[in-house]
């Protein structure tokens, strides 16, 4: 009679775990599987070296002129010679200490805004009045004004980084009142209002920026009195903000529709009025909701600022074509072109992440 | 005293006169200075300008188009170009993003993570940036004429575009091109002779030779028994550039490239969306059926996945057509850049030649729209709201 000894385990396969593991589960699982890994790794060793050795390992960081500087790789130390380009345009260098100001003002505000549950008692007081000053703090500093003594930079001077986030801000801060005006026009049961809401953004919608950038560019003084000038930026503001009004639109219109008939029905039971319905029941919830999207039609609002360049405005992308008209970095446009899309793609793959993290709090759904 | 301001039914008719009243005096403040100020500078306005000798070269027309050609001429050249360059990238970022689509589901961990880096990437660059970069580096990547990249000695591809052999037909050909629409509707009709045999019966037939002979056999047939009536007219280099064939210039690839890549991230993330729409069981369901995986993708997940991805793929497409305006920042003849631009410039009737412009993209906005309901239409579920 055999006694019963348990018996070792053995160990899995080498093959089952581990790294080696991982990479036959995932890579080489089956015969299609290793085809397609073989050509993503022939991809990858196609585009990757190549890319990396002009991005980093040939690359030149520190030549002081063009003629110092690689022609085989890119030259980066160009980007840095033409930074103060890149961020602020033609702004004047004694002036940047304003747009910085200006920077850390907003990240103060923001700090402000973040950590409001803190004095609980007189929140919406405080974030009210920071909306009022803000402005006023942000277009004297940039733009100046005499009586303060803060001295006068015309907006031709403006660019870059800088120009690039004021068009895109204005454009979604002015466009928001209207939006959702139009976004309940759009919903309104009467007939004539409802009917100029949609003829408005639909109109808006069917037509490409650049039609309405010239438009306002080339037309907009003709339709005012005589003697009434409009600045170039301004233009371009008046412009994109009509735009990008239609956008908005649709995007609360989601959020109002996402609204249960239920909250109306509630309020209506309550006595309210249509103005307190909507903007004590309704409009709070329907914004809630629509966060998300104003966050990503924001996104597309600042890749749609590069457009500006096209009515003679410098916004960033415009400065790495205008950069290279120094004859002292000629045949440097590939370095521009690569920096900016760089700093705008950080900046929106930041604001992705950020919507969808709101879209994730936001979601009360169970 | 305002009491009957609480009366809903004058609220309306009160709130929509207001509304009327202020949109018709925007409207008429606008109109009467624009009136004013276009007498006082002395504009011309009215539509004469179409008939006038344009004056101007575009080396990329598809239709005829010389310098003493007119400024209506000039605009017809800008439309087919823009709608060229559209439908080319439509179809590039169409293949492009579904293949994407589809990788990034992709249980292969090399292949999704690529499909999401290309996604995250070229997503979040803006087109004008995308186009110019793609330009930027055409002009100084490619070699000059002399030294083009040559395939086959029939294709060429250089600093100055991308030369094709272009075909040239006979008029015997049109009988080629009407046996392929006999062939068309012949297979058409037997698919449907097939599917009802297979609806009664339950027979199914491997039907695809008899699809392949009547599409492809039949035109070729035909080709070949009037000998063969096309020919091709090569490129070939003369002095410092190449005559003949069919071109494209570095502009309009670089343009159809940034379009396409650009829209292919949209349309890939559409397509992923779509089959994810798709819940598992129903695949689960389909192979307990008895189905092959073949048919239960066919049958079963990709109609229900195109129904959810349809949508926002045509609307890629609108975005595509829209975008497809930014040709004029790196001069390729488009409508923006031919006439909003050149004959803009010429003429200086900017309001006539802008409302154009947004005319023609207003009607294939609509177009495009209309399309999209037809599809919608076509997709709904039946049964459903009826």
């Amino acid at each position: 009679m055999s006694i019963f000894t348990l018996k070792q385990s053995k160990p899995a396969p080498k093959a089952k775990t581990g790294i080696l593991g991982w990479v036959i589960r995932n890579l080489f699982s089956s015969k299609t599987n290793t085809v397609l890994s073989l050509l993503a790794l022939y991809l990858l060793y196609v585009i990757l070296p190549p890319l990396l050795d002009w991005m980093i390992f040939s690359a030149d960081f520190s030549a002081k002129t063009n003629a110092e500087c690689t022609q085989e790789a890119a030259c980066w130390s160009y980007i840095g010679e033409k930074m103060g380009l890149f961020m602020y345009g033609l702004y004047p260098l004694e002036a940047h200490w304003r747009p910085n100001l200006l920077l850390t003002i907003t990240l103060l505000f923001a700090l402000v805004v973040r950590f409001s549950y803190l004095f609980k008692d007189f929140k919406y007081k405080v974030i009210l009045s920071l909306f009022v000053v803000y402005p006023l703090i942000a277009f004297f500093l940039l733009y100046g004004n005499d009586f303060l003594g803060i001295k006068i930079i015309e907006t031709n001077k403006w660019g870059g980084l800088m120009l690039t986030i004021v068009v895109a801000s204005v454009g979604i801060v002015a466009s928001f009142p209207i939006g959702i005006l139009l976004a309940l026009g759009r919903q309104s049961k009467m007939k004539t209002i409802q009917f100029l809401s949609i003829a408005y953004i639909e109109l808006i919608r069917g037509i490409p920026l650049i039609t309405i950038l010239f438009m306002v560019a080339v037309m907009l003084p003709l339709f005012f009195t005589e003697g009434i000038e409009f600045d170039k930026l301004l233009r371009a503001l008046i412009g994109i903000t009509a735009f990008q009004t239609a956008y908005i639109a649709e995007v609360i219109r989601g959020g109002l529709q996402a609204v249960p008939k239920g909250q109306h029905e509630a309020a209506d039971a309550s006595g309210l009025s249509f103005t307190q319905k909507m903007v004590f029941i309704i409009l709070p919830q329907a914004l809630k909701i629509s966060i998300p999207n104003i966050v990503g039609s924001f996104i597309a609002l600042f890749k749609d600022t590069t457009l500006v360049l096209i009515i003679g405005i410098f916004d960033m992308l415009a400065i790495a074509g205008l950069a290279t008209s120094d004859t002292d970095w000629l045949g440097r446009k590939t370095e521009g072109l690569v920096f900016v899309a760089m700093v705008i793609w950080v900046l929106l793959y930041l604001m992705s992440r950020y919507s969808k993290t709101l879209e994730k709090r936001f979601n009360t759904e169970h | 005293m305002f009491g009957f301001l609480n009366n809903n039914k004058i609220r309306f008719v009160l709130f929509q006169v207001l509304a009327v009243l202020i949109v018709a005096y925007v409207a008429y403040y606008a109109i009467s200075n624009l009136n004013y100020n276009i007498e006082r500078l002395g504009i011309r306005s009215g539509f004469d300008f179409l008939e006038v000798r344009a004056g101007f070269d575009i080396t990329e027309h598809l239709i005829a188009y010389t310098v003493d050609s007119s400024n209506l001429g000039a605009f017809y050249v800008g439309l087919v170009n823009t709608i060229v360059v559209s439908v080319i990238g439509i179809i590039f970022a169409s293949i492009l993003g579904f293949i994407i689509g589809i990788a990034r589901l992709s249980s292969n961990y090399l292949i999704s993570k690529l499909a999401e880096t290309y996604v995250e990437i070229f997503r979040n660059i803006p087109i004008l940036l995308q186009i110019f970069f793609w330009y930027n580096l055409m002009l100084i990547s490619l070699p000059s004429p002399r030294n083009s990249f040559d395939f086959f000695d029939k294709v060429f591809f250089n600093l100055r575009g991308i030369y094709l052999p272009k075909p040239i037909f006979e008029s015997e050909f049109s009988w080629v091109v009407i046996a392929f629409f006999l062939g068309a509707s012949l297979s058409f009709f037997s698919k449907r002779f097939f599917s009802k045999k297979h609806d009664k019966t339950g027979t199914k037939q491997r039907t695809w030779h008899y699809h392949l002979l009547s599409l492809l056999g039949l035109p070729l047939g035909v080709y070949l028994l009037l000998g063969a009536p096309l020919h091709f007219d090569y490129p070939s280099l003369q002095g410092f550039n190449f005559e003949g064939g069919l071109s494209f210039s570095p502009e309009f690839l670089a343009l159809v490239l940034a379009l396409s890549i650009y829209t292919a991230t949209y349309i890939s993330e559409a397509i992923r969306a779509g089959i994810e729409s798709v819940d598992n069981g129903q695949k689960e369901a389909g192979l307990a059926m008895g189905l092959t995986q073949t048919q239960t993708l066919k049958f079963v997940l990709l109609p229900q996945a195109l129904r959810v991805a349809i949508p926002p793929i045509i609307n890629q497409y609108l975005n595509l057509t829209k975008n497809s305006s930014l040709a004029a920042a790196i001069g390729y003849a488009d409508l923006v850049g031919v006439f909003s631009g050149t004959v803009l410039n010429q003429v200086g009737q900017a309001i006539e030649i802008i409302l154009m412009t947004m005319a023609v993209y207003l009607t294939l906005s609509l177009l495009i729209s209309l399309g999209l309901n037809f599809v919608n239409h076509k997709m709904r579920i039946k049964g459903l709201n009826e």
